[in-house]
């Protein structure tokens, strides 16, 4: 993992005096909250519904033991005993006191964490595929290149103030776990002809009110030049996005409204005279340096196959359940990645306590090489376990309530915090995630009904991602009264695709009955079981399902 | 964000946050800022306006945040949000707040 440097260091310690300062300013009235208000957004800090919330930053998804113990701390001593996993693979406390929150940031500090860029119009947590330097057939572990980015990113004087904030994603791997084709920029990493690493660049994703798939700016920026064409889409976006309406200030806007072709030619002149200053031309010593600290772990030489494992699973069922479904192939043989659902039936969607944080912290530092990652759909995982140790994390993990075996099914859903915490919710977003998981606890019937990826947003800026969910529901105000719009097709992997509204919105009482005539309608019409729910969408359309929701 | 009061709205209740903790805060009657609903001063619509002025004076305004007033019917919140707020998350059961209705 990435260690703190002495500018690192220096930069968060600063930041957290600085805004001590403004704190004190604020609560003794030499602030107005109009002046304070950008100032603790930069920080991280929102006004929600009941209380401030914190936002944390976990760069790349990627924890350590010690820093997921401090989030447990944090949770305990500084809010109600728990903290909420995000899509932007970060951690927000909800019920932080204003005057508390320089010190809760003192302590994070302290484990190297903090909330910079983690709000404002700037370059937010870089985001990564959460199997990094796990999975097999990956090109390269994709946290190299976001901590270059990071690096780069932080504090950007000439990126700090842009129309809309800006999100970027990277994987490594084919199968797309990131959602690149969803961000302001996704980055591919990938290999030219004489088997050199680069990175295939996209740029114009997102979701909100006006969702749009990411346009591929180009095939192929070797290493060294990656930041100079970053730096060039950044400039570009810098210059010609608009400042003057903030619902169309995103990068995607920009590229939609200027065309792709004459996007990617701008970026090129852009980019053609960066590159010849050379300013940022990535030194290979520099590109090594941070690449150590993504060496694998010292992996023990383990058999392709566990006795261990193998006797577990020929003695308990439910542990054959969970490894079927949150157990993945490891690129090192004898390893496997387990993923941790955060998602207990009737639970809610990405909500950790400080005990169970603190179990995880344990069992990473036991059995996963000290390493956690946090997924985008709200999960996390340990992405170094032996295969003779898989048992023993499962019989950590039970009493915890978290080794439920629903990974990727229907009650693994994404849901926003919408209404319940949210300022900016028209409905609530977890009760009806929880409403749906009840409705189809039996594990048996989500393991038959197979990969059904439900995404949830309480209004239309969509951070529950519902535009590509294979069912995506938004919540909608009625005069204030919730409604809940139904999406179907959406996808956010490598085939990414965005949803299309089935019809009139439901209300609260008939929206879980239509979510499971759709999944009725999707047995009955799917040619196997091996047909996922998006296949069979994508082969027979809207049709079928618009006809038995809307029946009556 | 959903608006807090429609034009026809026939009484009206003004809210905050406090500065410190960002509780949620109700205007009253005597000019102090409470956590619980059930002390609200509500005035008819005509008013409203009146009473956000009054609030958001001097030292009224010093330890809140971003009042606003919102519609009030039959002694409750009309919409969604201001009853969460009223009464807390839905989904936490330990976190719901002491709520009572103006009509009891």
């Amino acid at each position: 993992m990435y260690r703190y440097d002495e500018f690192d260091n220096e930069m968060v310690s600063a930041r957290v005096a600085q805004f001590r300062d403004q704190v004190e300013r604020r609560l003794s009235g030499e602030l107005t909250e109009d002046q304070f208000k950008p100032l603790r957004l930069m920080n991280g800090v929102y006004l929600q519904l009941h209380a401030y919330m914190l936002r944390v930053a976990i760069p790349y998804g990627t924890l350590s033991s010690r820093q997921m113990r401090m989030l447990a701390h944090i949770a305990r001593k500084y809010d109600r005993g728990y903290g909420h996993f995000t899509t932007r693979q970060n951690i927000q406390y909800n019920w932080v006191a204003l005057e508390r929150i320089p010190d809760l940031l003192e302590e994070i500090a302290s484990v190297e964490m903090h909330a910079i860029q983690t709000s404002g119009n700037c370059i937010r947590n870089v985001t990564a595929d959460q199997y990094a330097g796990a999975i097999d057939e990956e090109i390269e572990d994709p946290r190299i290149i976001s901590e270059i980015i990071r690096q780069w990113s932080s504090f950007h004087p000439e990126f700090s103030f842009l129309p809309r904030k800006f999100k970027i994603a990277v994987t490594g791997h084919k199968n797309d776990r990131a959602a690149i084709k969803l961000h302001d920029i996704g980055i591919v990493i990938t290999r030219n002809g004489e088997g050199e690493v680069g990175y295939e660049v996209h740029v114009g994703g997102g979701q909100g009110r006006t969702p749009f798939i990411a346009k591929k700016m180009t095939d192929f920026v070797p290493r060294n030049k990656l930041l100079a064409y970053l730096e060039a889409v950044m400039r570009v976006y810098n210059m010609l996005g608009r400042r003057d309406n903030s619902y169309k200030a995103r990068i995607k806007i920009l590229v939609h409204e200027t065309g792709a072709d004459e996007m990617r030619r701008l970026i090129e002149a852009e980019f053609a005279k960066i590159d010849a200053s050379n300013m940022l031309t990535l030194p290979d010593k520099e590109a090594q340096r941070i690449m150590a600290y993504f060496a694998p772990p010292a992996y023990e030489t383990a058999l392709a196959t566990s006795d261990i494992l193998q006797a577990a699973q020929s003695a308990n069922k439910d542990f054959t359940h969970w490894c079927a479904t949150n157990v993945v192939s490891h690129s090192q043989t004898g390893y496997a990645i387990v993923n941790i659902s955060l998602k207990p039936i009737g639970g809610i969607p990405g909500d950790a306590t400080d005990t169970q944080m603190e179990a995880i912290a344990d069992c990473a530092a036991t059995y996963s090489h000290d390493e956690i990652r946090v997924t985008h759909e709200q999960n996390l995982v340990l992405p170094h376990v032996r295969l003779d140790d898989v048992k023993a994390v499962y019989d950590a993990l039970v009493p915890h309530d978290l080794a439920t075996p629903n990974l990727g099914l229907i009650s693994d859903s994404i849901a926003c915090p919408g209404l319940d915490y949210c300022n900016l919710a028209n409905a609530r977003s977890i009760p009806l995630a929880q409403d749906i998981s009840t409705r189809f606890a039996d594990l048996h019937r989500q393991h038959d009904i197979g990969e059904l990826k439900i995404k949830i947003s309480g209004c239309i800026n969509a951070c529950g991602h519902h535009h590509v969910g294979h069912i995506g529901i938004l919540g909608v105000d009625k005069k204030g009264t919730e409604f809940y719009q139904i999406t179907l097709g959406g996808a956010a992997d490598e085939n990414a695709s965005l949803g299309d509204i089935t019809g009139p919105a439901f209300t609260e009482d008939k929206v879980v009955d239509a979510i499971e005539n759709l999944v009725d309608t999707y047995m009955n019409i799917r040619t196997s079981a091996d047909e996922r729910f998006i296949d069979t969408y994508r082969r027979v359309g809207m049709p079928p399902f618009k006809e038995r929701l809307y029946a009556d | 964000m959903a608006q807090h009061a429609s034009k026809h709205a026939a009484f009206q209740a003004l809210t905050a946050n406090r500065l410190l903790d960002g509780e949620v805060v109700y205007f009253t009657e005597s000019g102090t800022w409470v956590e619980d609903f059930a002390a609200a001063l509500v005035v008819e619509s005509a008013k409203a306006q009146d009473l956000l002025t009054r609030a958001t004076s001097g030292d009224y305004e010093a330890h809140i945040i971003e009042p606003y007033l919102f519609e009030v019917a039959d002694g409750v919140p009309v919409s969604v949000r201001e009853i969460i707020r009223a009464k807390g998350p839905t989904i936490h059961s330990h976190f719901t707040k002491p709520f009572s209705d103006k009509s009891v």
